[in-house]
C-alpha cells in the first residue's frame, strides 16, 4: 500500500499513467472532431481540393430547413426516449420488488440489447412490410381493411421507427434502474414499511428520491443518445420517403456521402455536436442534486 | 516497490508501442507484400448469397489470372450495392482506394475523377481490348478526352410480367399505356397489387419517370434538361410526371412503395404477389437459368418493350447503359500489375458472364455461337434493334443533383408535390451547379 502511494504521488508516473488512455482519446476523439469543425470551413467534395470558405457552410446550415426538419425529428426522438424512460422505471420497481419469474423477465428485456442494429432494423423492416409483415397481416385479419403503410406514410413513418429504437434500449434502462433499486440497502424499506408506508409511497417517497443521481444520468444518456441517433433510421428508411424521417446524424451521412458536400457534411456534423452539448449542459443543470444522499 | 516499478514501466511501454505500431500499420503491410509477392486488392459488389453466378465468375477469372501469373495475387472483397458505394466514399476520403475496383459511369465518376482517384485507362483499353466492346459504352466512363473505367455490363430495362397471372385473369399484356391502365384496373378489381416497386431506393421509381418522359417528350428531351440545352419544365416532362402521379392515384403500384427497397419488391413479384415489375437486364437470371428460382415461375416471365403512351413513343428506345465498369485507382501501389489484372477480368468477362452469370456484357459477344435461353436472344436482338439507349437519370447527374432527383421522385410518387414542383426542384438545383 505504501509504495503504490509513493507511485501514485509522483506526478511523472502519473503523467505515465494517464498518457496512453489521453493520447488514444486525443487521437481517436478530439483531434477528429477539430478537424471536422475545420472541414467545415472549406468548401470540399472529399476527394478534391479543398477551398477555404469561411463560415459559409455553418450559416447555409443554420438556415438549412432541411437541416432543422431533421433536428425536429431529432428533438422528438428525445422526447420520446425521455418519456419512456418513466415505463422502464416503472417496470423496474415491479421488477425490483420480488416478484416470480423476475431474473427471467430481465435477462428477456435484455435481449434486443444483445442484436445488433442491423438485424434489429431487418427484423423490423419484415415487420413493418405493407402486404405481408406480421403487424399488417393481423390487422387485416381482425379486418382493419386500409392497415397503415408504415415505413412509406410520411405522417407515420418518424414514430414507426421509434418504436423499434426505443424497444432496443428498454434492456439497457432497466438494467440500469434495477440494479440502482437493488442497491438500496433492505433496512430503510422495512423501516418505512413499520411506519406504515404504502408500496406505492415506498416507491416514490422513499426509492425514486435515492436513485435520483442514477436517474439524472439515464436521462443525459437517452438525449445525448437521441440526438445524435443514426443507425436503424439508416438501414430502414434511409430518412425517406423524402425526409419524413431524417435525423441530423442521417441528414449529415447523406450531405457528405451521398452528395459528395463533405465540407457542409463536417459542418452539418459540428453544429450537431454544438447543439448536443447545449442540451447536456442544460439537462444537467435541471438534474443537479445538491444534497448528497448516502446510505 | 522495485516490483511495482517495473511493471509500471512495461505496461506504459506495452500501451506506447501499441499506439505506435497501431498508426504505421498500413505503410509496413504495403512493404511485407510488396517484397514477397505483390498483391492486386479487388472490391466488388456481387455477395456469394444474392449474385451466386456472378460471384462465382469473379473467383473463377481469379484462379485462372492467379495461376497465369505467378507472383501476383488477388485479395477479394465483396460488399451488396449499396454498402459497396458508402464503403468506396469512405475509402477515397482516407486515400484507401483497393487497386481495383468497380464503378458507376457518369456523374457517379466525376467527383473520383475530379480528385484524381482513378487511373485513366487509355492505354489498356489501346493495347489491348481496342475493338472489344460496344460502341457507346466506354464513352460513359469518359472524361475530359480520357476513359476512366472498363465497361463489364450492359442494362436495358424492360417491364417483366408474369405470364400465368395475366392468363388467369384474362388480361393482355400492355402494348401501349391506355392498355397499362386497364390491365392495372382489372388486376386491382381482382384483388390483385399489379406492379411491384420497391421506391424507398428511388432509382427504381425514377426508371418509371424516364421511360413516361421518353415516350411522352422522345428521347432526347430529359438528356437535354440535365445537359442544360433543355429545362424539366418543358411541357413533356412535367406531363411525365403528372402521369406517374396518375398511375399512383390508379393503384398501380403496390401497397407502401416509398418504403420498400428494391429486394422487397423483388420478391412479390417472383413470389406471384404481383404480376409487373419494371427491371434492368441484371435481373435476367433471376427469370431465365437461376436454378434456386422455381422453374414454374422462370417458365411464366416474359418481358415487354415499355409502352407507348397515347400512341406517342418509339418503343425501340430504351432507359439503360453501362452498370459497373472497372476502375484501377490512381495512388495504386501496384497500378501496373492492377491494369493487366483488369484488362484481363474485362477480356475473360464477356463469354463466361453471360453464359454462367446471365449478364449482358459490355464486351461483344457472338450471341449465334452461344447456348443461350431464348430471352437472352430476343434482348440482345432487342439491343442490337435499340434507336436510342437513355442513360439513368441519376447517373446522368452529378451527385448533388441526383440527390434532388431521387428526394423529388419520392415525392412525387408520394404525392407530396405537384409535377410543377417536381419540375422546379430540379431547375433550382440544377441552377446552381
Amino acid at each position: 500500500m505504501n509504495g503504490m502511494n509513493k507511485v501514485m504521488s509522483n506526478k511523472f508516473y502519473i503523467a505515465f499513467y494517464i498518457a496512453p488512455a489521453l493520447l488514444l482519446l486525443l487521437i481517436l476523439v478530439f483531434i477528429p472532431l477539430v478537424l471536422s469543425g475545420y472541414y467545415g470551413l472549406m468548401d470540399w467534395d472529399g476527394i478534391g481540393e479543398k477551398t477555404f470558405i469561411g463560415l459559409e457552410n455553418y450559416i447555409t446550415g443554420i438556415q438549412d430547413k432541411l437541416f432543422w426538419n431533421s433536428a425536429f425529428h431529432s428533438f422528438l426522438l428525445a422526447i420520446f426516449s425521455t418519456l419512456s424512460l418513466v415505463i422502464y422505471l416503472t417496470v423496474s420497481f415491479i421488477l425490483a420488488s420480488k416478484i416470480k419469474g423476475a431474473d427471467l423477465l430481465r435477462k428477456i428485456y435484455l435481449i434486443p440489447m444483445l442484436l445488433s442494429s442491423v438485424a434489429i432494423a431487418q427484423l423490423w423492416v419484415k415487420i413493418y412490410n405493407p402486404s405481408n409483415g406480421i403487424l399488417n397481416v393481423f390487422l387485416m385479419s381482425i379486418g382493419v381493411e386500409n392497415p397503415p403503410l408504415w415505413l412509406a406514410n410520411p405522417s407515420i413513418v418518424l414514430f414507426a421507427i421509434f418504436v423499434p429504437i426505443l424497444w432496443q434500449y428498454a434492456g439497457f434502462y432497466i438494467l440500469i434502474y434495477y440494479a440502482a433499486l437493488k442497491n438500496i440497502p433492505e433496512s430503510l424499506i422495512e423501516a418505512a414499511r413499520i411506519d406504515g408506508a404504502s408500496a406505492f409511497q415506498i416507491a416514490t417517497r422513499i426509492k425514486l428520491p435515492l436513485i435520483k443521481e442514477v436517474v439524472s444520468v439515464t436521462i443525459v444518456l437517452a438525449i445525448v443518445g437521441s440526438l445524435k441517433y443514426f443507425d436503424l433510421i439508416y438501414v430502414m428508411t434511409a430518412g425517406g420517403p423524402n425526409g419524413a424521417s431524417e435525423v441530423m446524424a442521417s441528414y449529415m451521412y447523406k450531405l457528405a456521402f451521398s452528395n459528395y458536400n463533405f465540407g457542409y457534411g463536417s459542418a452539418i456534423g459540428f453544429l450537431l455536436l454544438i447543439i448536443t452539448l447545449i442540451v447536456t449542459l442544460i439537462v444537467r443543470k435541471l438534474t443537479e442534486t445538491k444534497d448528497k444522499l448516502e446510505y | 516497490m522495485g516490483k511495482k516499478k517495473t511493471l509500471t514501466l512495461l505496461s506504459s511501454a506495452l500501451a506506447l508501442t501499441m499506439l505506435l505500431t497501431g498508426c504505421s500499420d498500413s505503410e509496413e503491410a504495403g512493404e511485407a507484400s510488396g517484397a514477397a509477392e505483390k498483391e492486386i486488392k479487388f472490391m466488388h459488389l456481387w455477395p456469394e448469397g444474392s449474385s451466386k453466378k456472378h460471384f462465382d465468375v469473379v473467383n473463377e477469372i481469379i484462379a485462372e489470372y492467379e495461376a497465369e501469373n505467378e507472383g501476383v495475387s488477388v485479395d477479394l472483397e465483396v460488399l451488396s450495392n449499396e454498402q459497396y458505394k458508402d464503403k468506396l466514399r469512405v475509402l477515397s476520403t482516407s486515400g484507401d482506394l483497393p487497386d481495383v475496383g468497380l464503378t458507376w459511369a457518369a456523374g457517379f465518376l466525376e467527383p473520383y475523377v475530379g480528385g484524381n482517384m482513378f487511373a485513366p485507362l487509355d492505354d489498356v483499353i489501346e493495347e489491348d481490348l481496342s475493338d472489344a466492346f460496344v460502341s457507346g459504352t466506354t464513352e460513359a466512363y469518359a472524361m475530359d478526352g480520357s476513359t476512366y473505367g472498363l465497361p463489364l455490363e450492359l442494362n436495358i430495362v424492360s417491364l417483366y410480367y408474369n405470364k400465368a397471372m395475366f392468363e388467369e385473369q384474362g388480361i393482355t399484356p400492355p402494348e401501349t399505356y391506355e392498355e397499362l391502365e386497364t390491365a392495372v384496373k382489372e388486376f386491382n378489381d381482382a384483388g390483385i397489387q399489379p406492379i411491384a416497386l420497391g421506391n424507398r431506393d428511388s432509382w427504381t421509381g425514377s426508371m418509371w419517370y424516364m421511360y413516361l418522359a421518353d415516350r411522352i417528350g422522345g428521347a432526347d428531351v430529359l438528356n437535354k434538361a440535365i445537359d442544360r440545352s433543355g429545362s424539366f419544365e418543358d411541357p413533356a416532362l412535367v406531363e411525365a410526371a403528372a402521369k406517374t402521379q396518375e398511375l399512383v392515384d390508379m393503384g398501380a403500384f403496390v401497397n407502401g412503395f416509398n418504403g420498400l427497397a428494391d429486394e422487397e419488391a423483388k420478391s412479390m413479384f417472383m413470389s406471384g404477389q404481383a404480376p409487373m415489375y419494371l427491371i434492368a437486364t441484371w435481373d435476367l437470371p433471376n427469370f431465365t437459368t437461376n436454378e434456386s428460382v422455381p422453374q414454374e415461375f422462370r417458365d411464366s416471365i416474359g418481358y415487354l418493350n415499355f409502352p407507348t403512351v397515347e400512341g406517342q413513343g418509339d418503343m425501340s428506345s430504351f432507359v439503360g447503359g453501362p452498370g459497373v465498369g472497372l476502375f484501377v485507382a490512381e495512388e495504386s501501389e501496384v497500378k501496373e500489375e492492377a491494369k493487366d489484372f483488369a484488362s484481363y477480368f474485362v477480356k475473360a468477362w464477356g463469354e463466361e458472364a453471360v453464359t454462367k452469370a446471365g449478364v449482358i456484357p459490355a464486351t461483344k459477344v457472338d450471341a449465334a455461337s452461344l447456348d443461350l435461353p431464348e430471352m437472352y436472344v430476343d434482348i440482345l436482338n432487342e439491343l442490337n434493334g435499340a434507336t436510342n439507349i437513355t442513360l439513368f437519370a441519376d447517373v446522368q447527374m452529378s451527385p448533388d443533383v441526383a440527390q434532388v432527383h431521387l428526394d423529388s421522385i419520392q415525392a412525387l410518387f408520394g404525392n407530396q408535390i405537384t409535377p410543377e414542383e417536381f419540375a422546379k426542384n430540379h431547375e433550382e438545383a440544377l441552377s446552381k451547379e
